[in-house]
This record gives C-alpha cells, structure tokens and sequence, in this order.
C-alpha cells in the first residue's frame, strides 16, 4: 500500500518534488496549516496588486492564460490540491479558457472514475465532459496521511483569501529563507506572505516547470500569474457574464433615473 | 390626516367589488389620494425604497430556496452549485447576498432620518416602535441566512451568538443546548435557522403592513416637524407626487445596489465565508457582517460576558423608549439647535463603533513604551522581561511585551515595559458610554435646556418661506 503510494506520488510529482512531499509526510499530523510561534506578531506582507485583465467593470478573462494557467494547474496544483467543483464541460464553456468541445472531451478522458454498474459492482470508465476534474486522494485524511496536512480544495481559493488572485500569486512567489533567528517547525516552510510565516505547503512551483505552447516564457512570476488567473475563473467562472450584464443594467438605470429626474421636476412644477 | 375617502368606483364591476370587498378603495386612499407633506425631501424615499429590498429579498429568496440544500454536508456545495450550474443563479445569489446589505443601508438611514427629524415623538410613537421591531427581526433574518452557506463565518458566527444565551444565570445551558438541537452548532441548527429564515421575512412583511398602517393613521411627519395644519395647502396627492419622487429615489438607489452586485460582489463579505465551515478550526478573527458590528463592538466593550449581551441588547431597547425619553416639544432637528449637533456627533460615534467591532480589541491606538532591550531570541526576550518585571514589581504578562521584528533579514526580539496603551476596548468602551448618555441623559436634558428656534406658522409657510429668501438672494 505504501509502495503503491510512493509509486503514486513519484510519478505525478517527479522525482524532485519526491524529496519535499516525503519530508512533509514524515511531519505527518499534528500541525495545523498555519504553524506559528507563540506570541509572534509578525503580520503577513501586503500581496503586491497585479493589474490582472479581470480587473475593473469592462474586465475579462485573458483566454491564453487561462489555458496556460490550466496547464500549470494540471501537472503542478491537482498532484496535491483537488477543485472538485470544477467540470471538464465548465472548460469549454463560455466565459472561461474556451476550449472547443472537442477538446474538453479528450482532456476528459485522460482521467478516469469509478461508477457502479448495472449488476452494481463498481467499473471503471474515462471521464466525460459532465465529470468533476478529479482529487488526488479520496478524502482529507487520505491526503494528511500521505502529505502531513490536506491541502485545501482550490474550487473558490481565489475567493476564500483577503486578495484573491494577488495572495495566491505572492504566496506561490514568496518563499524565501528565513531571516536570521528564525526556527522552522520541520514540515513547515517560510512565506512571509503566508499569515504566520510557516506555511506547510512546500514551493510548489518553479521555473521552467512547464511548457507552454504559445512561446510564453516560463518564469515563476508568468506561471504564478497564469495560474492564479486560471484559480479565479475556476472561483468565478461567470465574471464575464456578470460584467457585461452589469454595463447593461447600468446603462438603464441611468437612463430610468434620468427620465424619472425630469419627470419629478416636471409633476413638481406646480408645486413650488 | 385618515379622512373620508374620496375613492369613487368607475365602472360596474368596481362598484360591484367596493360593496363586497373594497380592496380598491384601500388602494386608492393608501397610495393615491393619501395626502403626503408637499414639503418632504429625499430622505423620505427610504421608506418606499425599503419596501422594494424587502420584496427583491423574498422574491430572489423563494428562488434561491428551490435550489439550496440545508445539510451541513452538502449547503456550502449547494451554494456553489447555485453560482454555477442554475441559470442565473450567480445573479440570484449576489442580488440576494448584497440586497441584505443594502436593506441595513437603507434601514439605516431611514431611523436616522427619524431620529434628525424627531418622527418618533407623539403622535408616531407606535409607527416608530414598530419600526425598531422590523430593524430586529432583520437582523435576526439576515443572522439566520448568514449561516446557511455553511462558510467558516458562517459556522463560527452562529456559535458566538448562540453562545451568548449560555451567559444567561441558571437556564443558559438548556436554553442554548435547544437553541442549537444538540450540543453544538450542527446539523439540527442549519435546518431550523433554514426555517426560520424562510419565515421571518413575512413576519417583517406583516409588521410592514402594521407600520404603514400606524403611518397613515398619524400621517408622515416632515422636514419642519410641524403638523398638516390645511391639508389643501400642505400637502399634495401621494400618486402622481410621491409615486414619481420614490420612483426616482428607488432609481438612484437601485444604481448603487447594481453596482456591488455586477462589480463588487464580494466587496462588503468577509472572504473566510468561502471556506467551507470547520468545527475544528476557528478562524483567526471571528467579525459579524458590516450591520451588526456596533452591537458586537458594544458586546465586547463589556469585560463580563452577561454583561456584554445585556449591554447590547440594551443598545436595542433603547429605542423602544425614545418617544418617552425626548422631552423637547419639537420636532425637528431643523429648529433644535443643540439637538442637531449631537444628532451628528451620534451618527458619527455609530460609525466608529462600527469600526471597533472590525478590530482585534486588543489592537493599540496609541501608547508609550520604554524598551528593556533588543534580544536575538524569544527566550531571552522573555528572561530579561520577566526579570525587569520583578525588578519593578509588576506584571510581566500585562505591564510588558515582547515584539519580533525582521531587521536586515534577521530576527530580532524587542521586550519593553508598557506605561500607557489605549486600544479598540478602550475607545469601544468610551463610545458605548457615549451612546447610552446620548439617549438616556442628553435625549431628557436638552429638551429642557434647549431654546428651539421659532417654528414656520405651517408647512406651506415653510415651503413658500423658503422659496420667497432664496428669490430675494
């Protein structure tokens, strides 16, 4: 079982991260994610604001950095982290990366899921468009078993922190050593970004981690900013729905509002 | 101002429903010909403006209802389920969500304008009672529906204020073990606080019906707290007057609502409700929604828990005795000199007891430090302060502190003596003292030693007067 595991994680991982995910399962429990010296009152840094092209009312999404976001997402985040609100569909929807249908369904079928049959055992089958992107353990304590901590659902992430994307993109950027003086918990891994500091998730990301198909070059700061990008579609898939509908109703409550001023004035007149 | 109706069925069929049922009539005499002040301004669209939150919220609601699943497995996946899957259903939900913010801006401002205008005084005591009534069953609902996403705040707000009724002597326990269906915030809670948030809506829906009933018996106060004294010459037909100014009020209100819905959705939340609520992680820092954090600042001013929550309900049942503890014969804030100025140093003492309630309360203001030293690790730190401590017969866990500081990416720990701290508690205190002096001492007091201006002879005197400086300008 522990072979099978082992085996589990070197190939998702590879070998290198193999090292960090094995120092983190010797921690094994007892830590909580946010591990912090008694009476430390070290605040966590500002995350620095990137000008995202989600940002402000005409905002929407980059659909290349979504798809490269994905990509990181794929072969670095979901090796640990699941989002199993996501849906293969929700990535040729409207709104999102855009995949075609076509593409949707083979990314699909890379994965598969256990389904019971007609005579009620369980079978195996690849994944389709209508099916949740798939976790990598079966349930939290599967994950804190293997990983010393179970690492959160990414599914709202964007969402769930003060800063949304900007966290997530200085946290995934902000490991560093830590200043002089400074003891780590074993297991726990220095981000001044991270409340605390000691955040048990080791660097995830680096350099050059993953191709991207459009030339992009591959620096932590791109791969971090794609897949934080791609981490707030997956929170609010339909932002751009909901900005183009707001300029509309803006406009006509603007224009409601006007009408209503001048006919105000105009029942008013005779009043005073 | 109820007087004769003057509604006259047109038809055969309305004179045949006035017999049996006279529903028109009603209609007719309530938003037609009712006779409004011609003399109110803005402020008086609140009230129309808060019947539309309470109707966009019951409607959103009723919808977002078929689609919610009130299971502490399954209501925070339902949530998501409803922003992502249900057709609109991120619409339905942001509406609703902000909608409960916008009804407590709205709510607000209103009762403020009652209290700048003196509404709540004789004869309106009744609607103004009412009113305080609708202001709390909202924020029971608005309690109830905070905790049905399931999120973290969610789960840990409802503990903290089910909480409360354990401070009760004797009967705390049972009474909270009932409250909650268990011995924890569980399960059995969501599913009732699901009910209850159903139900409470129409409660405020029916007081609603009682308040503007009150109203239209004593008639709208206005801006110069005087009394419709010609009603030909005060005041003007609520349709088409009033109709089209709530109308335009409801407008400009409505830009402001499509604003955080469509641009801002998240922006007046807490993001820890997007977690998923946890019974065995509280989160670093527990704060109601916006609404409620004077109440939870005024709570936590109190150092003894009972205390707290009596203190606070208290804040609440003040305003059930405003009409008897204001003694001044005006009205009007208009031509109370002193009152006017404490009407805004009240607004503005709310304000940031709204803001304490967002703090840490152990958060420093301002203060004085001496330092014991600089040290480069904790242990040491905390030796060399114990030691200064007992040195000076004080305390070290209260009279000093060790502070960790990064300094050319070294560590380094400072200890230090406290000899002077003010903090969020301290200036909660002050200002939750303030704002029981304001009703109980200064609401008796100033009626008695105030000299009102002189009041217009009426409304349309107060209205032409005006007119008649402004042309002479």
């Amino acid at each position: 079982m522990e072979k099978m595991m082992k085996t589990m994680i070197q190939s998702v991982l590879g070998r290198r991260a193999m090292g960090v995910v094995m120092a983190g399962a010797v921690v094994a429990t007892g830590f909580a994610f946010g591990i912090q010296p008694a009476s430390a009152a070290s605040e966590a840094h500002e995350p620095e604001a990137i000008d995202w092209s989600f940002n402000g009312p005409f905002g929407t999404y980059d659909r290349s950095q979504l798809r490269r976001g994905f990509k990181v997402f794929k072969e670095v985040c979901a090796t640990c982290h699941s989002a199993h609100m996501l849906k293969f569909r929700d990535l040729a929807a409207k709104g999102g990366p855009e995949f075609t249908k076509a593409q949707a369904k083979v990314i699909a079928a890379e994965y598969t899921i256990e389904e019971l049959n007609g005579s009620g055992d369980m079978e195996e089958r690849p994944r389709l468009p209508k099916d949740p992107f798939p976790s990598p353990y079966d349930n939290p304590e599967q994950a804190a078993a293997a990983l010393g901590v179970a690492p959160p659902d990414l599914s709202v992430m964007a969402k769930a922190r003060e800063g949304g994307p900007d966290y997530i993109h200085a946290l995934l950027t902000g490991y560093q050593d830590p200043p002089a003086g400074r003891e780590m918990a074993p297991g726990s891994h220095y981000n001044p970004y991270f409340p605390g500091g000691a955040i048990a998730m080791p660097p995830p990301l680096f350099a050059d981690q993953v191709e991207y198909e459009d030339g992009t070059p591959t620096t932590l700061d791109q791969e971090s900013q794609d897949v934080a990008a791609f981490l707030m579609w997956v929170a609010e898939p339909k932002l751009e729905q909901r900005h183009e509908m707001g300029f509309q109703v803006m406009l006509y409550l603007i224009a409601l509002a006007g009408i209503l001023y001048f006919a105000t004035r105009k029942v008013w007149s005779d009043v005073h | 101002m109820s007087g004769e109706s003057t509604y006259t069925p047109g038809n055969g069929f309305t004179r045949w429903l006035d017999d049996r049922l006279p529903v028109l009539r009603l209609v007719n005499d309530s938003f037609v010909d009712y006779p409004t002040p011609k003399n109110l301004n803005y402020w008086w669209t609140f009230g129309a403006i808060l019947s539309l939150c309470l109707g966009i919220q019951i409607i959103t609601g009723i919808v977002l209802a078929m689609h919610y699943t009130p299971n502490v497995d399954l209501a925070f996946a339902s949530v998501e389920h409803i922003m992502r899957d249900v057709n609109y259903g991120w619409l339905l939900r942001y509406i609703h969500a902000n909608g409960a913010s916008m009804f407590f801006i709205a709510v607000y401002i209103h009762m403020f304008r009652g209290l700048y205008y003196g509404s709540y005084k004789a004869p309106r005591e009744v609607l103004w009672i009412l009113g305080v009534l609708i202001y709390l069953l909202m924020m029971a609902t608005a309690f109830f529906g905070y905790v049905l996403p399931w999120g973290q705040m969610s789960f840990w707000g409802a503990t903290v204020i089910t909480n409360l009724f354990g401070a009760i002597p004797l009967i705390g326990d049972p009474v909270r073990e009932w409250l909650w269906g268990g011995f924890s915030v569980g399960n059995p809670t969501l599913n009732r606080f699901f009910s209850l948030h159903y139900l409470f809506p129409f409660l405020i829906a029916g007081v609603t019906i009682l308040h503007v009933w009150a109203l239209h018996v004593t008639g709208q106060n206005n801006p110069s707290g005087i009394e419709v004294k010609d009603p030909s010459k005060d005041t003007v037909k609520f349709t088409p007057y009033a109709t089209v100014k709530d109308a335009f009020g409801m407008a400009v209100f409505l830009i402001l609502f499509a604003y955080f819905v469509f641009f801002n959705p998240n922006g007046l939340g807490d993001a820890a409700n997007y977690v998923e609520a946890n019974p065995l992680q509280t989160p670093a820092h527990i704060v109601p929604e916006w609404y409620l954090l004077p109440f939870y600042a005024i709570l936590r001013a109190v150092p003894d828990k009972l205390g707290g929550v009596l203190l606070m309900f208290a804040a609440i049942g003040v305003l059930f005795l405003l009409p008897w503890l204001d003694t001044s014969k005006v009205r009007s804030a208009r031509f109370r000199p002193l009152y006017r100025q404490f009407f805004w140093i009240h607004v503005v003492v709310c304000i940031i007891l709204g803001w304490c309630g967002a703090q840490l309360p152990s958060k420093v203001l301002f203060g004085s430090d001496t330092q014991v030293g600089i040290y480069d690790t904790r242990n040491e730190a905390m030796d060399a302060v114990t030691a200064a401590a007992k040195e000076q017969d004080l305390s070290p866990e209260d009279d000093f502190k060790v502070e960790e500081h990064v300094v050319d990416n070294k560590l380094e720990f400072v200890g230090s003596r406290i000899d002077f701290a003010f903090d969020v508690t301290d200036l909660a205190r002050i200002l939750t003292i303030y704002y029981f002096l304001h009703f109980l001492v200064l609401f008796p007091l100033l009626g008695l030693v105030e000299r009102p201006q002189p009041l217009p002879a009426s409304i349309s005197e107060s209205v032409l007067g005006k007119k008649a400086a402004t042309a002479e300008a």
